[in-house]
């Protein structure tokens, strides 16, 4: 059984207007995967299911045997589950960094001294452990969403979910994040995040399209963006590498094979 | 970010910042009593109580500006009240013949500003030194006993800790709306008070509908961080009681006394002239 199931999900905020239609996807564990689709196509409302934050008008989430239909597993599924929003001054509790990491391991009832260890654990998978005094208002974007995600891994959740985490980071508060999900996943956690920068999904190992509340295709990296067809029915656009080796083709120099990243791009020109 | 005095934790490694924050609470209304416990026309009290907030301040390393800034938020206030006091009081022998000024105006006005001077800075001070986090711990232990008749203490210590938090927060978005606002040609300068008052609305409602969008945004976060209440909550910060506070209580207990005994000495000195 995948870690994560989603089975024939559907959901809708207001009666007759579906935001999600009969979704269905598995995430197995260790895997990292980009879910993508322009504003209003149900990302958010997506990534609340999984933690269930919302729970599905019909169809199934399971999450490591809990399924979110089952009051109980409430917070079985949210301990396992972990959800970063996109604006770190809406997610932090507290005005001093270790307090907010504190937050979460206080709430599930973790003993003084374990939360101390969790603290630590988290802020040092963040890169932040020497600003455990600081007070967030005082750090950069990208500093306070490390924080925002330690105050979720100190959970020990098995999948992190990051809602477009980044889209109000600058590139180096961007940079910081990947290189977080970067080690995150050499630890084993199942990263699944939401993005509209198409440079950060070519990262993940699986992409998923979403249109209109549905997954209108799923494959790798380069299978997505090779099918320009599901790109411009969903309303997105290529890599930025990509967009610029078409451009450079369009006016006729000799671009050869795929180009989905910086380095592709340096590869086919350099030949 | 705009700087904000008033409320905000100063970092810093001192004697006043280690101390229990139940203490610091317990002392900060135990000093607010000996400032109102001081007379009228008597300034000697204000000194020592003045003196107490320049010792707390040296002991805590918080720079003097720092304290003086967290006056500046309510610098309006004191000033109306002051003036307020030499405009309307009657009492008193005028300061030159017919005039509306009189002595014992200026002597209640000078009154008042030091009282909320004093009460504000110390006040501050408490802020300084404590984290909201601790403030919000240390009054709901303070308060526990009324659990026993069933009031959410800890809901209110979270309500309180979490505005705190966001008081910076908001304090940045009010600035960035005035620029918007300004940006596209509102003026906030010029006109009589209730012009102003009026052109302050395209400021607070902007404010008022983010203000619901991030507490959204905050529930589904604490949801997602498996908050739950106080049920089988754990605290990660310890409270515990040092030799730090009962100095604390012990030089709080010498200036309510140095007060009341002051104000003692002033009748008999009165009574002696
Ligand atoms: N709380 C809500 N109440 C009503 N409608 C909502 C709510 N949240 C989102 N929606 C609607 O659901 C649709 C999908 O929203 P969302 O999941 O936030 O999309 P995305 O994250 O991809 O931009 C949008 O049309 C949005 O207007
Ligand atoms: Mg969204």
């Amino acid at each position: 059984m995948a870690l994560l199931e989603v089975q024939n999900v559907s959901y809708s905020y207001e009666k007759n207007k579906p935001v999600l239609k009969n979704v269905s996807f598995r995430v197995e564990e260790g895997e990292h995967v980009a879910v993508i689709g322009h504003n209003g196509s149900g990302k958010s409302t997506l990534a609340k299911l999984l933690n269930a934050l919302l729970i599905p008008a019909s169809g199934t989430v399971t999450v490591d045997g809990f399924s979110s239909a089952d009051k109980k597993s409430l917070f079985e599924i949210r301990k396992r589950v972990g959800l970063v929003f996109q604006n770190p001054d809406n997610q932090l509790v507290a005005s001093i960094v270790e307090d907010d990491v504190a937050f979460g391991p206080e709430n599930i009832g973790v003993k003084r001294e374990e939360i101390k260890e969790r603290i630590d654990f988290a802020l040092s998978a963040v890169g932040m452990q020497d600003f455990l005094k600081a007070s967030p208002m005082r750090l950069s974007g990208g500093q306070k969403q490390r924080i925002a995600i330690a105050g979720v891994l100190a959970l020990k959740p098995k999948i992190l979910v990051l809602d477009e985490s980044t889209a109000m980071l600058d590139p180096a508060g961007r940079a910081e994040i990947a290189e977080v999900v970067k080690t995150l996943k050499k630890d084993g956690v199942t990263v699944i995040s939401v993005t509209h920068y198409m440079d950060e999904a070519m990262t993940a190992d699986r992409i998923f399209v979403l249109s209109k509340g549905e997954i209108i295709k799923t494959g790798s990296p380069k299978e997505v963006f090779s099918d320009r067809e599901t790109l411009k029915a969903a309303e997105l656009c290529v890599p930025l590498a990509t967009s610029i080796a078409d451009k450079l083709k369009e006016n006729g120099v000799d671009v050869r094979g795929d180009v989905f990243t910086a380095e592709d791009l340096g590869a086919a020109l350099c030949v | 970010m705009r700087d904000v005095s008033f409320g905000s934790y100063y970092p810093a490694k001192s004697f006043v910042h280690n101390m229990d924050a139940r203490a610091k609470i317990l002392i900060s209304i135990a000093f607010i009593v000996a400032v109102f416990l001081v007379r009228s026309f008597h300034f000697l009290g204000f000194a020592a109580c003045a003196f107490f907030v320049v010792l707390s301040a040296v002991t805590a390393r918080i720079p003097f500006f720092k304290v003086i800034k967290s006056i500046r938020t309510i610098l309006f206030f004191i000033v109306l009240s002051a003036v307020l006091q030499v405009l309307f009081n009657k009492n008193g022998t005028p300061l030159w013949e017919g005039g509306f000024i009189t002595d014992i105006g200026l002597i209640n006005a000078g009154f008042i500003v030091a009282r909320i001077t004093l009460v504000v800075t110390g006040a501050s001070l408490l802020t300084f030194t404590t984290t909201p986090v601790e403030l919000a711990d240390g009054i709901e232990s303070l308060l526990t006993p009324l659990k026993l008749i069933k009031l959410p203490v800890h809901e209110f210590a979270l309500i309180m800790s979490i505005a705190l938090r966001f008081i910076p927060t908001l304090i940045d978005e009010t600035d960035r709306i005035i620029k918007a606002q300004k940006a596209r040609g509102a003026d906030f300068e010029s006109g009589n008070i209730f012009k102003r008052l009026k052109a302050l609305i395209p400021v607070l409602i902007p404010l008022l509908i983010s203000s619901f969008r991030r507490a959204d945004e905050l529930a589904d976060a604490m949801d997602a961080r498996c908050y739950a209440g106080s049920k089988n909550r754990t605290k990660y910060k310890k409270m515990k009681l040092s030799y730090r506070d009962i100095i604390g209580f012990i030089v709080i207990a010498g200036l309510i006394t140095g007060v009341v005994f002051l104000n003692k000495f002033y009748i008999v000195l009165a009574v002696g002239v």
